[in-house]
């Protein structure tokens, strides 16, 4: 094994140390162990399916789905680089990322797992619970410690809930999955209020830090907003009162119906103020000194963070304006996707992986080669997944915003789609998925092609459309400006439309439209509210302020008149 | 049942009385909570141990008024999927502050071993048949975790090494 | 999935291969296809046949999940009734 700086790298991710990297190979060599005993029959399917699971081992239609984690969306360029070599030599030389910033490959084989495992070990990566009756990634907004509303950078306590929640031994076996997200910013760009347990960040008068902690948000067939349960915790107080939500619901959820297995519905039987009281009682029955979070601990782990060196440069440099105006595309990429950041001279920008004809989400093993590349070369070698399924660069000079751009154009990376009604956010669905219900990718394909004129990508403006294959809605169409739920009616693939969802600090479910579109219907069922809204909206209204503005009606009138 | 204890398989002294058998006179007795409560007043003069079987739905505070005359209380896992065994012990020992045998019967398998212990159990009821050898290598695999434990082997847990890092001064 | 089946109506039987995942499909001799061409079409009773030789597949380590896939037979061959067992069979159906 090597020496602690395996993986010298200026990118802000968390540098593991001894007691990490033991950790990792020592799952690996378990996992090892356990696909020989299911390959040998010593273990049955049913022994170890959940055993798989808690490897991010899933089987599903045409093979097995290997997820891999990508803690709290971040990740290095070294790292970047051996996930491409995983996709060339364990897979299909392609990876999905996915609404949770993980990446997925669709075609590994259950005996060379354990390689793929080794290899992720290598560069300080795992599967570990990304799949299973346990705490999942805990994941982010793409702009941490860029973004210029950011209050304070939440990786610090990601990491620590990450470590916190790997292998804990109480709650390993949970009645279902768990998911936390957290935000340090003011627009929370993590959509804390539609998971299990959300976290905001926040700074009191003097300075110091503390979270509003939200609980019982989630998607699915009972989707729900996530309630507060607590306005202030003292940073001290997070682990202890992370384990005391936690233990009241591995002991009361309903454990014995999957759909009202998840902490959303405990929350909506007790009531708020009867799950408040359960979880204060039970935080204030924690040993205090066993589970405090010492600020001693959080500046360690802090320190394992490396700060990017800033150079000082000033704003909107001269040569950018006049690139801009000589490369009209280069124009159009820089308006759609970049992001102001908090340092003068710098900013944040998005590779958009929605090109025209492509699959949401993928990216090919050559493509995160030339990404993690420009990373190297432009941005301090750190990469982000955002849970749009996009990736960002998040401190590129500006100045180095033509030369990136041109990099990332030679491989097809530089659509200017960002948030546009072409960047949209697709499950891998039927195609792929022992659970889909009908086909994602396909819909998503043929929405794009019909709105492919930039021109007319710009006159839309900002809109989400997200698409599920099926209930579990990890495409979260529930919180989709425009979502699409994929439905089976008598062997049929059939497509539901909710209008108005939003997954950020206004979250709210969409409302449903009404009957379901066919299959051949949907895309242009898509136009027709499209149509509508330009008809209707204000200057400058987005699609979602004319929705609200207008309502329900219109929209419906327009989709179901009769033929 | 083979009884297994720190990987090892130990003698079992322990026998379960249904809640209409007769109590054996001497032998330690693990009854259900119901009898338990049922016949409080004349088991807590009996000589001999007494211990308690708990469903996984149990709440620990109704065993609480009892623990001081038990001496094991056996935790019932129903499917190895079902955790609520892991807080029910983690409960007793940590609120509770329950020091007596803990023992997990029922369904789990050997990569729970580690779980269980760390929860506070202190034997665990291995299927007829299973090789002990493979709960023991359970307990080898890591030698490394990030949350305490029940027991005081790490008085830091692994998030707690940080603190011997000393933050650097001056940012 | 407790459907009723006419005995006549054709299926083939589907399960995965444990090793590396692959769907694949019952055919002549018991022997387990990445081909859905080379399925065997079963009807009536060659379901409990079938999913009993599935059943020792299974035991030897060789598959998993095996079941039931109704088929629609024409003059140019068949092809399974749901789109799910078609992308199965066929691949992801990308553009």
């Amino acid at each position: 094994m090597d020496g602690i700086e395996a993986l010298p790298s200026r990118a802000g991710i968390y540098h593991y140390d001894e007691y990490d990297r033991e950790f990792v190979h020592g799952r690996v060599e378990q996992f090892r162990g356990q696909v020989a005993r299911r390959l040998t029959g010593e273990l049955s399917e049913e022994e170890f399916r959940p055993l798989r699971l808690m490897n991010g081992l899933y089987l599903q239609v045409h093979a097995y789905m290997l997820r891999v984690a990508i803690p709290y969306g971040v990740l290095s360029s070294a790292q970047l680089r051996q996930l491409a070599h995983i996709a060339r030599i364990f897979d299909r030389g392609y990876g999905h990322f996915t609404t949770r910033q993980n990446i997925q490959y669709n075609w590994p084989a259950l005996k060379t797992a354990p390689d793929i495992l080794a290899a992720l070990a290598a560069v300080d990566m795992h599967a570990i619970q990304t799949s299973g009756n346990c705490i999942r990634n805990v994941t982010t907004d793409e702009y941490v410690g860029a973004s210029p509303d950011e209050v304070a950078d939440p990786r610090v306590y990601a990491e620590i809930l990450r470590q916190w929640s790997t292998l804990h031994p109480e709650f390993s076996f949970l009645p279902r999955k768990f998911k936390i997200a957290i935000t340090g910013a003011t627009h929370d760009r993590a959509a804390v209020k539609i998971h299990d347990i959300g976290i905001i960040v926040k700074k009191n008068e003097a300075g110091e830090i503390g979270f509003e902690i939200l609980a019982g948000g989630g998607l699915g067939r009972t989707p729900l907003i996530a309630v507060t349960v607590r306005e202030w915790l003292p940073e001290a107080d997070l682990l202890g009162y992370m384990e005391a939500i936690l233990r009241v619901y591995n002991a009361q959820a309903e454990r014995a119906n999957i759909y009202r297995a998840r902490i959303k519905i405990l929350v909506q039987s007790l009531g708020r103020e009867r799950f408040i009281a359960a979880v204060e009682q039970e935080f204030a029955a924690i040993p205090k000194d066993k589970f405090r979070l010492d600020p001693a601990v959080v500046a360690g782990i802090q320190a394992r963070f490396p700060q990017p060196a800033f150079l000082t440069l000033p704003d909107n440099p001269p040569g950018l304006a006049a690139q801009k105006l000589e490369n009209p595309d280069f124009a159009a990429w820089v308006d759609r996707n970049t992001h102001r950041h908090k340092v003068k001279g710098y900013v944040s920008a998005v590779i958009s992986l929605k090109p025209p004809g492509g699959v949401p989400g993928d990216a090919t093993d050559a493509q995160m080669e030339a990404v993690a590349e420009l990373a190297d070369r432009h941005s301090f070698g750190e990469i982000r997944v955002t849970h749009i399924q996009n990736l960002v660069l998040a401190h590129i000079r500006q100045d180095e915003l033509f030369t990136l751009w041109q990099g990332l154009k030679a491989q097809g990376l530089a659509t200017p789609n960002n948030g546009l009604v072409t960047d949209i956010i697709a499950c891998p669905g039927l195609d792929y998925c022992a659970l889909a219900n009908a086909r994602s990718i396909p819909v998503a394909q043929r929405i794009a092609e019909r709105f492919k004129s930039l021109e007319r990508q710009h006159e839309i403006g900002e809109i989400f459309i997200n698409i599920s294959g099926c209930i579990n809605a990890c495409g979260h169409h529930h919180v989709g400006h425009i979502g699409i739920l994929g439905v089976d009616k008598k062997g049929t693939e059939f497509y539901q439309i909710t209008l108005g969802g939003s997954a950020t600090n206004d979250a709210v479910v969409g409302d449903l439209t009404g009957p379901a579109f066919g299959y051949d219907e949907i895309a242009g069922a898509i136009e027709t509210i499209i149509t509508v809204y330009l008809g209707l909206r204000q200057p400058g209204e987005r699609f979602i302020e004319t929705y609200r503005r207008v309502g329900l009606a219109p929209f419906k009138e327009a989709l179901y008149a009769a033929a | 049942m083979p009884l297994l204890e720190n990987g090892h398989i130990k003698a079992d002294s322990w026998v379960r009385a249904g809640d209409a058998d007769t109590l054996p006179e001497s032998a330690p007795a693990i009854l259900s909570l119901a009898r338990l409560r049922r016949d409080w007043d004349s088991l807590s003069a009996r000589n001999a141990p007494l211990g308690v079987l708990l469903p996984s739905d149990t709440k620990p505070e109704d065993v609480a008024p009892y623990l001081g005359r038990l001496a094991l209380v056996a935790i019932e896992f129903p499917k190895f999927r079902d955790g609520r065994g892991f807080t029910i012990a983690r409960t007793l020992r940590e609120r509770l502050g329950y020091q007596g045998e803990i023992r997990a019967v029922g369904h789990f398998i050997p990569d729970q071993y580690v779980f269980l212990l760390r929860t506070g159990f202190t034997t665990a009821e291995i299927p007829e048949g299973a090789n002990p050898a493979h709960w023991a290598e359970a307990l080898t695999e890591f030698k490394t975790a990030y949350q305490p434990a029940i027991t005081d082997d790490q008085p830091f847990s692994g998030l707690h090494r940080h603190m011997a890092v000393a933050p650097k001064t001056g940012g | 999935m407790a459907k009723e089946r006419s005995p006549t109506a054709p299926f083939v039987i589907t399960a995965n291969r444990l090793d590396d995942g692959r769907a694949v499909w019952f055919g002549a001799g018991a022997h387990w296809s990445e081909k859905i061409a080379e399925a065997q079409i079963l009807r009536g009773e060659g379901l409990d046949q079938a999913l009993a030789l599935a059943q020792q597949a299974e035991k030897r380590q060789e598959i998993v999940g095996a079941y039931a896939v109704d088929i629609a037979e024409s003059p140019a061959g068949f092809e399974p009734v749901r789109r799910k067992e078609q992308i199965r069979a066929h691949g992801p159906s990308i553009l």
